[in-house]
């Protein structure tokens, strides 16, 4: 094996090892002791928050600047239907619909 | 597996294949991505199979290709994963026990986790948890494979307008806890603060500084459990 190919061999394994580590803590230490309700409800929260905030950037951010108006608008189309109860096959098709037909239009 | 799928609601499998479908695209797209920047072929399917996270491998092979320290592509593709360690807490009862946590671990992803979390009771949400993040591992390395091979035939997914169909699935599961009035303020905080401390913190750190909302949230239901003893 070259050298080249070590040195990204071995980061990606380590990066997927310190993925899996974060991924399995939580699982392994729950049976370790009872949450309480109050706490149980706080994780709900907490990840309803970082979904939330997910939303957010994947909406608006394309890696640190705005990532332009055809993105955010499309999801802004799926957010209202999936406000409006609408199915969620429509919600996805027209987030990505709005999305590329703007692009087709010229808007970045 | 197949009797969780047999059980599966049909209109909770429709939902879920379709984002089966669109990620599968995305993995074809950083497939071919990965190997058009000069990066080796085992590369990016070695990534999918160990790291299994779409935003941490883009920034990874981005930061790599473009000649950056591999150690400073690591750091930021751990940043960017460091929020499983509380969707794992949030889950953790919905991965069953033994080999089956273990496993089920390796399966966490913002889609799995928020099809679980959409679902109403205990038993529907471990069958949404392992359906959707089985059926991802396999499409997205698939995808991935088809990609890296077949080169460039998709390349550009925001052509197909799928960049805003992930926040699209991800709004609409997280919607049916957002009806709770404490839990949507400190959705609200929360994603505020990712979004004004993005253009300044590196990738991962802003959507886990958005975790303060949570504190709001807490706030917010303890004032109006006062307002309701006090009156």
């Amino acid at each position: 094996m070259s050298v080249s190919a070590t040195s990204l061999l071995v980061p990606a394994l380590v990066l997927g090892l310190g993925t899996y580590g974060f991924r399995v803590v939580g699982p392994l230490l729950r049976d370790r002791f009872t949450l309480s309700e109050r706490v149980e409800r706080l994780m709900v929260t907490a990840t309803v928050v970082l979904l939330a905030a997910l939303v957010a950037s994947a909406a608006f951010i394309e890696g640190h600047a705005f990532a332009g108006w055809a993105r955010p608008a499309g999801v802004l189309v799926g957010a209202a239907l999936a406000i409006r109860k609408a199915p969620f096959v429509v919600v996805v098709l027209a987030a990505a619909a709005t999305a590329a037909l703007l692009r087709l239009a010229g808007v970045p | 597996m197949r009797s969780i799928w047999r059980s599966l609601d049909p209109a909770l499998a429709r939902d879920i294949a379709l984002v089966l479908v669109a990620d599968t695209l995305v993995g074809v797209s950083f497939g071919a991505i990965a190997v058009g920047a000069g990066l080796p072929f085992w590369l990016p399917m070695l990534l999918s199979v160990v790291v299994f996270a779409g935003a941490a491998q883009f920034i990874f092979v981005g930061l790599v290709a473009s000649g950056g320290n591999p150690v400073a592509a690591v750091l930021a593709g751990l940043l960017v994963n460091a929020r499983h360690l509380p969707f794992g807490f949030a889950v953790a009862d919905t991965l069953g026990t033994g080999w089956r946590r273990l496993v089920g671990a390796h399966l966490m992803i913002d889609e799995s986790v928020a099809f679980a979390l959409a679902q109403p009771g205990q038993e529907q949400r471990r069958r949404a948890y392992w359906v959707t993040g089985v059926g991802l591992f396999v499409c997205w390395n698939v995808g991935v494979l088809a990609g890296a091979v077949a080169g460039t035939a998709i390349t550009d997914t925001n052509a197909l307008g799928l960049d805003a169909a992930f926040p699209a699935v991800l709004f609409a599961l997280v919607l049916p806890s957002l009806r709770d009035r404490h839990a949507r303020r400190a959705a609200l905080v929360g994603a505020a603060i990712a979004l004004a401390t993005t253009p300044l913190l590196p990738a991962g750190l802003p959507v886990l500084l958005a975790l303060a909302g949570v504190a709001v949230a807490e706030i917010s239901r303890r004032g109006s459990a006062q307002a309701q003893e006090s009156s």
